[in-house]
C-alpha cells in the first residue's frame, strides 16, 4: 500500500509544484502580489498536522532548517479569490517560552520579520478539549502582533464531551475570528479558507496586557529599546534564543537587569495572569456538560496503566510488530533482491560489453538494490510507530515504564527512541528531545545505537539465511526468526546495560523535570499515518541511498582496477602458472576474475587488514565490507554483493547463492560457517558503524567528546564479543 | 485539609495552593498547574511513580519528586 501511495504523492507534487512554480514567475515578471505566508502553530497533539494535511493535500515538501535537524514541512494552498499561499506547519509547542530546539524555530520565525517565511497570518490551531490550555499560547502569539485566527479542531467531539462555544462572544474577548475545524471529518476547511482571505481584517491588538506583572521593569526595558515591540523584548530576554536586531548582552547587562530566578517569577506571574483572562473569557464563553461526556478514555486508560495487563498489553504489541515486519516485508524484499539480480544479468548481456556496462550491472544496480531492499522493512516500522504515536498509546507506554527505566538511568520517554531507534537511530536520537533531564537525555543518546535499526536487518539476513538451518524446533518456532528475534534482544540488552553502567560512571547533576502530557485516545488518521510513512522512508532511502550508491560506485572502481603487473597481466601470470594442469576455459576465467579482484586496489586493501580479522574468521572480502561499512552498515551487503559480481562470471544467481558458495582457499571450508557467521552477527550487532549517527549526536549534545566515545566503545566492543564468539565455535 | 499531590488518593481531588516556583517546570504551570487551579489524582503508575492527573483540564503525568513539591487543599468530597 504504501507504494501507490508514495507514487500517487510523488505525481502529484510534481504536477502542482510545476504548476505553482510556473504562476510563481508569472507573478514575478508582472511584480504583483505574491504568495501569503501561513505558519501553523499549536500545541502538540492538537491534529495541527491534520489540519496542515487538509489544507495542503499533497502538497507539500518536508526538509530541515538550516544547520538543525528540525523538520520543516511546507504545503501550498489555493485560496478563494485567486489567493495563493504557501503554509508552513511549525513544531508543536505549548508556549513561547522554549525548552527545545524544535521550539526555538518557532520564536525565531516570529521574531524575524525579515524571514522568507515570515507569516503574514498565524493559524492558531487548538482542540476543543483542551481549550482553556491551547488559550495560553494564543494570548502569547497575540502579542506579537501578527494577524491570528483561532482554529478550534475536533469540534465533531463537541456534542459528545457536552460542550458548547459562545462564538461571538469568544471572537470579541479574544479579538480574533474563530474557524470550527474538524479536521479528521474534513468539516470547516473550506469556511477556514475563507476566513483566511480577510486576515487582513483581523485586529493585531494584544487581548490583555502582560507587563502589567511588574510596570517598572517593562517601563524600563520600553525606555532602553523604543523601536522594539515589548513582548518581543521580553522574549529575547527570557529565551536563549538568536534575534538579529537585538544584542542580548545589552538587555541583560542593564541597571534594572533581573536574575534568571526573579526572571522565573515574573514568567509565572504572567502565566497566571494569562490564565486569569482565560479563565474569565472561557467562564462565558464555554459551558460545559459533564453529565453527557462519556468515560471510555478512563477505561482504556485503567487497562493500558494497569501493573500486569498493561505490561502484558505492551510487550503482545511489541511482538506483533516485530512479527509482522518479518512476516510481511519477506515476500517483497525478496521479489527485490531477485528483480536486481536479473536486471543486474540482462544489463550486461544487453548492453555492448565495456568498462560503462561493467559500471553499470556490477556497480550501479546492485549498490541500488542494497537500498531499496529497505524499503519494505522500514516502511513497515515507521507505519507501526506513527500509528502508535496518532493513537495516544506511545504516552502510557511512557508512563507505564518511567519508573523501571529510571533504574538504569533513563526516562519513560526514553522508551520512544528505543523503539524507534529500531528503525533508525538518527530519527531515534531527534526523539530524545523532549527528555528534559539531561542526563538522563545522554544517556539514551549515547545507547540508542545499540538497538537494532533497520540497517542491520539486511546484514542480518543475509547472514542468518546462510548459517542458521531454515528448521522449526517444536514444529512451530522458526530457527532463523529465533535468531533473529535474539539479535533484537541483545541489542536491547546491551542498550540498557550501558545505560546502567553510564548512570553509574557519569557525574552530572541535573533536576528532573518530568512533564508527559496524556493525550486523548484517537483512532489514527490513514493519511497522516500514509503521509509519515512515505515522507520518513523517502528521507530515509534518499540520504541513505546517496551514500550507498557513491560508495558501490567507488567501490566497483576499486575493485576493477588495480597498480602493478599482478593486476594488468593476471592472464598471462596465471596461465604460466597452471600450464600443466587441465583446466577447462570456464574454470579459467574463474580464477583470472578472483585473482585479479586479489590485486586491485580494494584487494590489498583488505589483504592488508586481513591479520587483523582473520581472529573473528573473516577472509579480506568481508573486511573489505566491513571497511566500507563503516561509514553506514547497510552497505555491507552492497560491498559483498559488488565484489561477488566483479569476481564471479556468472551474474543470473542472487548475491545469496554466491555467498554460500565461497570457499575459503586455505582450509577448504566455507567462509560463511556458524562459527564466522555468529561472530559476524554479533560484530555487527556492538560496532558502531554509522556516521551520521555519530553526526547527530555530535549535533545533539554539541561535542565530539560523545560520538567518539561511542565510536571507540561499540567498535571494540564489538571486536571482543565477536573474537570470543569465533574462537569458541570454531 | 493541607498536603501535597504526592500524598493524594485515586480519584482524590484537590485545589493547589503554593508551591516553590524554583522547583517546579515552567511547562508544569504552562499547562495550567498554578495556585487555585484543581487537580485531580487519576492514576498511579505500578510501583508507584509516576503520577497521571488532571490539572485544569490537562491531562498529564508528572515524577513524585515534582508532586511532593506541590502543596494542595484536598476538597470535602461530600460538597
Amino acid at each position: 500500500m504504501p507504494f501507490v501511495w508514495k507514487l500517487l504523492a510523488k505525481l502529484k507534487l510534481k504536477l502542482l509544484t510545476q504548476g505553482h512554480r510556473t504562476n510563481r514567475w508569472k507573478k514575478k515578471g508582472e511584480m504583483t502580489k505574491k504568495n501569503i505566508n501561513i505558519a501553523l502553530i499549536g500545541n502538540p497533539n492538537v491534529g495541527k498536522t491534520s489540519v496542515f494535511n487538509q489544507l495542503t493535500g499533497l502538497n507539500q515538501q518536508v526538509g530541515n532548517y538550516p544547520g538543525i535537524t528540525v523538520e520543516k514541512k511546507i504545503g501550498f494552498c489555493k485560496l478563494p479569490n485567486n489567493i495563493k499561499a504557501n503554509v508552513l506547519d511549525l513544531p508543536g509547542t505549548y508556549s513561547l517560552n522554549a525548552s527545545s530546539v524544535d521550539e526555538n524555530v518557532v520564536i525565531e520565525l516570529l521574531l524575524n520579520k525579515n524571514d522568507k517565511l515570515y507569516p503574514d497570518v498565524i493559524l492558531l490551531v487548538t482542540e476543543i478539549e483542551n481549550l482553556k490550555r491551547n488559550l495560553l499560547l494564543f494570548t502569547q502569539i497575540k502579542d506579537l502582533e501578527i494577524p491570528t485566527i483561532l482554529v478550534i479542531n475536533m469540534i465533531d467531539r463537541m456534542k459528545y464531551k457536552g460542550i458548547t462555544l459562545d462564538i461571538p462572544y469568544l471572537e470579541n474577548q479574544l479579538k480574533t475570528k474563530i474557524a470550527l475545524v474538524s479536521s479528521r471529518k474534513g468539516i470547516g476547511i473550506e469556511e477556514l479558507k475563507n476566513v483566511i482571505t480577510t486576515y487582513k481584517t483581523i485586529s493585531t491588538e494584544p487581548c490583555l496586557n502582560a507587563s502589567s506583572i511588574d510596570e517598572v521593569y517593562f517601563n524600563n526595558l520600553q525606555k532602553t529599546f523604543p523601536n522594539q515591540s515589548l513582548y518581543k523584548l521580553w522574549l529575547v530576554v527570557t529565551q536563549d534564543v538568536n534575534f538579529v536586531n537585538l544584542n542580548r548582552t545589552i538587555l541583560k547587562n542593564n541597571s534594572f537587569t533581573k536574575t534568571n530566578s526573579e526572571l522565573k517569577r515574573l514568567q509565572q506571574k504572567e502565566t497566571i495572569k494569562r490564565y486569569q483572562f482565560i479563565n474569565e473569557t472561557l467562564k462565558i464563553g464555554q459551558k460545559i456538560d459533564a453529565s453527557s461526556a462519556t468515560d471510555f478514555r478512563s477505561k482504556l486508560d485503567s487497562l493500558l496503566t494497569h501493573k500486569v495487563f498493561g505490561y502484558v498489553i505492551f510487550f503482545f504489541i511489541l511482538f506483533v510488530i516485530f512479527q509482522s515486519i518479518f512476516e510481511w516485508s519477506k515476500t517483497p524484499m525478496d521479489f527485490i533482491d531477485r528483480t536486481f539480480a536479473a536486471l543486474s544479468s540482462t544489463s550486461s548481456e544487453k548492453l555492448p560489453p565495456g568498462a560503462f556496462t561493467n559500471l553499470i550491472s556490477q556497480g550501479i544496480i546492485p549498490g541500488i538494490g542494497g537500498i531499496l531492499i529497505f524499503i519494505p522493512q522500514i516502511a513497515f516500522l515507521f507505519l507501526f510507530i506513527s500509528v502508535l504515536e496518532e493513537s495516544g498509546y506511545m504516552s502510557r507506554v511512557v508512563f507505564l515504564m518511567d519508573k523501571i527505566m529510571r533504574k538504569f538511568g533513563l526516562s519513560g520517554k526514553s522508551i520512544v527512541p528505543l523503539i524507534s531507534g529500531t528503525a533508525c537511530a538518527i530519527p531515534a536520537i531527534m526523539a530524545t528531545r523532549n527528555i528534559e533531564n539531561w542526563k538522563e537525555r545522554l544517556i539514551t543518546i549515547l545507547v540508542t545505537p545499540f538497538t537494532t535499526c533497520s540497517a542491520r536487518l539486511p546484514v542480518y539476513a543475509i547472514i542468518i539465511g546462510l548459517v542458521i538451518p531454515d528448521k522449526r524446533i517444536f514444529g512451530i518456532i522458526n530457527m532463523q526468526g529465533l535468531t533473529l528475534m535474539l539479535l533484537y534482544l541483545i541489542g536491547f540488552g546491551m542498550a540498557i546495560l550501558s545505560a546502567f553502567v553510564l548512570n553509574k560512571v557519569l557525574r552530572l547533576n541535573c533536576k528532573t523535570f518530568f512533564v508527559v502530557e496524556m493525550p486523548n485516545y484517537k483512532l489514527p488518521m490513514f493519511k497522516n499515518v500514509a503521509i509519515n510513512v512515505v515522507e520518513k522512508t523517502k528521507a530515509f532511502v534518499f540520504g541513505a541511498g546517496k551514500i550507498i550508491l557513491a560508495i558501490s560506485v567507488v567501490l566497483w572502481f576499486m575493485a576493477s582496477y588495480g597498480p602493478g603487473e599482478k593486476f594488468n597481466n593476471a592472464e598471462s601470470i596465471l596461465l604460466s602458472k597452471t600450464e600443466n594442469s587441465t583446466l577447462s576455459k570456464f574454470d579459467f576465467k574463474n580464477k583470472v576474475a578472483s585473482y585479479k579482484l586479489e590485486n586491485s586496489y580494494i584487494g590489498i586493501m583488505g589483504k592488508t587488514i586481513e591479520p587483523v580479522i582473520s581472529p573473528l574468521g573473516y577472509d579480506w572480502k568481508i573486511g573489505i565490507a566491513i571497511i566500507s561499512s563503516f561509514a553506514a552498515r547497510e552497505v555491507f551487503v552492497g560491498t559483498l554483493a559488488t565484489i561477488y559480481s566483479v569476481g564471479g562470471s556468472e551474474n543470473d544467481t542472487t548475491i545469496k547463492n554466491k555467498m554460500a558458495a565461497e570457499i575459503n582457499p586455505d582450509t577448504g571450508k566455507k567462509i560463511f560457517n556458524f562459527a564466522s557467521g555468529i561472530s559476524l552477527l554479533l560484530f555487527y550487532a556492538f560496532a558502531m558503524q554509522c556516521a551520521s549517527t555519530l553526526a547527530i549526536t555530535k549535533k545533539e549534545t554539541n561535542s565530539w567528546k560523545w560520538p567518539l566515545g561511542q565510536l571507540v566503545f561499540m567498535s571494540s566492543f564489538a571486536y571482543v564479543v565477536a573474537f570470543i564468539a569465533y574462537q569458541i565455535l570454531k | 485539609m493541607q498536603t501535597t499531590i504526592a500524598n493524594l488518593k485515586k480519584g482524590e481531588r484537590a485545589i493547589i495552593t503554593n508551591f516553590d516556583v524554583e522547583a517546579i517546570p515552567l511547562k508544569l504551570l504552562e499547562m495550567g498547574c498554578l495556585p487555585g487551579n484543581m487537580v485531580e489524582l487519576i492514576q498511579i503508575a505500578p510501583f508507584g511513580d509516576p503520577l497521571y492527573l488532571n490539572v485544569n483540564g490537562s491531562h498529564l503525568a508528572i515524577r513524585m519528586e515534582t508532586a511532593r513539591e506541590i502543596e494542595v487543599e484536598i476538597i470535602d468530597p461530600r460538597t
